[in-house]
């Protein structure tokens, strides 16, 4: 059976400076220092076991190096176990892992938030009229592209080759109901004016198939292999083909409906000939046509739409559901929520064929190309007008007061209260509980982390870390006594090591 | 399977045309408070849509990421 779809989302976004010049990389410095501010005990990240260059085909890319180096000392780790850095020249925030969609969905929302108080707080400390503005986006209309990454946890048994063949037919089709929409074209050789409106930000930018690059010849299949658990038992795939989405369900969608083909893929439910004959030339021409009418074709020659190429998932789905369960894509406790993702995915697929403006409230291309098409009717427009960029730039601004997503009736997922919380308190079933919980109680103590580990200083000795390599340990129901019971780092380090490692599912603390 | 879908559709599609016809006051009536919605947004983006929209689009540059 499918193991359990551990899942999280990583989110770049686009940073302006108004009123004066200012570098990107120091511009977003800026904004995560000004945040990390507000908590002065803040821990660093640890980049031992970084490892960016590893292919998942079993190669080493030997000039690969943690992209992250040049931006050491902007990274920070928050106590709902999130990430909270500079990627380059953005600001991104990385969610804790979660055990389902719904849980993705809180934790991004909770990002938007650290996002927005960032941008406060640093904006208070420059001169009036000097201002940071954050886009939640994946595109200048000028060629350049930022990312909006998902993870997935898979079995390492599962042979890649059938993995990256089958997911390709979802990332092409899913970009009906996932794409954010936009104004124009970035696609090389391609006049914007050839295609005034699209459904994602990103399907211009893919000029591979498969490939371990994530910034040059972008592939719709990234291999890196960095599982940031137990490599012989997990891989974790690394998607980079998705928009940033501002409606919460679509990111529900988008995150729910791959991790349930996901594991149909890993129980070899879904038929191989479902593969597509030319991904490539399939994601700009579902992207390109917002009448919905393009068509992929698959290995056996056959050609449908987007939508049916979705119907068909969606079917095979249901049947994988209806035989084998989809306990593996919710929540311990918190069953239902893959019902809703199907009820949803079908709810949307129909909405889309039978009139796509009545899906306006749940998809972003959509919602944006109603307001693109009323505010050119309006004013009498015509294609490529600057004030329809500026509403395809505006619709992902991160200031409540500027944003046109927020004013265009998207329906929420999150209850705010929730949100909240979830900006300090982490998710109780993966192992992030351990870490955001250790953070709020010893933030002192706790001198660095990373996914897989948290190093402690207890004192006069040498410093011990404790790995986590086991995504669904660390929870609240495994080590939530254990937390309560330790009054020090060192008294945790005592507990683990006495016999409670077996309990917590670490291993021993061994020397740092 | 494909044939399933493609009648599945067909009869989404029937029953879609069927309820357009046996309703069309309710219809007009949805699609003139749609209307009036987007009026109301026009209204709002008109105000907070940034000023120098030509400026702004430009001005937007973003070093690529991941």
């Amino acid at each position: 059976m499918a193991i359990h779809k551990v899942c999280g989302i990583e989110t770049e976004y686009g940073i302006i400076t108004r009123g004066f010049d200012s570098n990107p990389v120091v511009a977003s410095s800026v904004l995560v220092n000004a945040y990390a501010g507000n908590f002065p005990q803040l821990t660093g990240w640890d980049f031992a076991d970084e490892t960016p260059g590893s292919d998942a085909r079993g190669f080493a890319l030997e000039d690969a190096f943690p992209p992250e180096v040049e931006t050491h000392l902007v990274n920070s780790v928050l106590t709902n176990g999130a990430r909270y850095y500079v990627d380059h020249a953005h600001p991104e925030v990385s969610t804790p892992e979660c055990t389902s969609a719904a849980q993705v969905v809180l934790f991004d929302r909770a990002a938007e938030e650290v996002i927005r108080r960032s941008a406060l707080s640093a904006n208070e400390k420059l001169p009036p009229g000097h201002e940071i503005v954050l886009y939640k986006n994946n595109s200048d209309g000028k060629g350049n592209s930022y990312g909006c990454h998902e993870n997935y946890l898979v079995d390492r048994e599962l042979p890649f080759g059938r993995l990256a063949s089958l997911i390709t037919t979802h990332f092409v089709t899913r970009q009906v109901f996932t794409g954010a929409g936009k104004v124009g074209c970035e696609q090389p050789g391609r006049s914007a004016a050839a295609v005034p409106y699209q459904i994602s930000q990103r399907a211009d930018f893919f000029e591979e198939e498969i490939g371990l690059e994530t910034t040059l010849k972008r592939p719709i299949v990234n291999t890196r292999d960095e599982p940031h658990c137990n490599p012989n038992l997990y891989r974790r795939l690394h998607v980079i083909v998705g928009d940033a989405n501002m409606s919460e369900i679509a990111t529900f969608l988008k995150v729910g409906t791959t991790a349930i083909v996901l594991a149909m893929i890993e129980d070899d439910f879904l038929p191989h000939n479902l593969q597509l004959a030319n991904p490539l030339p399939s994601m700009t021409a579902v992207s390109h046509d917002p009448s919905l009418g393009a068509t992929v074709e698959r290995i056996n020659g056959q050609r449908l739409t987007a939508l049916e190429m979705q119907f068909l998932l969606l079917e095979f789905a249901e049947k994988y559901n209806q035989q084998f369960g989809l306990s593996c894509i919710e929540t311990p406790g918190d069953e239902g929520e893959a019902d809703m993702i199907l009820r949803r995915w079908k709810e949307v697929l129909e909405g889309l064929e039978s009139n796509p403006d009545s899906m306006a409230g749940v998809v972003d291309w959509v919602a944006k190309r109603r307001l693109v098409d009323g505010f050119a009717a309006r004013h009498g427009l015509t294609a490529g007008h600057a004030k329809l960029k500026a509403i395809d730039l505006q619709y992902h601004d991160m200031r409540p007061d500027r944003c046109l997503a927020g004013r265009v009736g998207l329906e929420t997922l999150c209850a705010e209260p929730d949100v909240l919380r979830a900006v300090s308190e982490p998710p109780a079933s993966t192992r992030a509980f351990f870490r955001g919980k250790c953070l709020q109680k010893w933030p002192g103590e706790v001198v660095a982390a990373n996914w897989d580990s948290l190093v402690f200083d207890i004192g006069d000795e040498p410093l011990r870390r404790v790995p986590m390599m086991e995504p669904l340990r660390g929870t609240q129901a495994i080590v939530g006594e254990l937390l309560d019971t330790a009054s020090s780092p060192r008294h945790l380090i005592d507990l683990l090591g006495a016999g409670a490692s077996e309990t917590s599912g670490f291993v021993d603390p061994g020397m740092y | 399977m494909a044939e399933r879908i493609q009648k599945q559709r067909t009869d989404r599609a029937k029953e879609g045309s069927a309820a357009d016809s046996a309703a069309p006051s309710a219809d007009t009536e949805r699609g003139e408070k749609l209307k009036a919605e987007l009026d109301d947004l026009l209204d709002e983006i008109d105000e907070v849509l940034e000023s120098n929209a030509e400026d702004f689009v430009k001005s937007y540059v973003q070093k690529g990421g991941e």
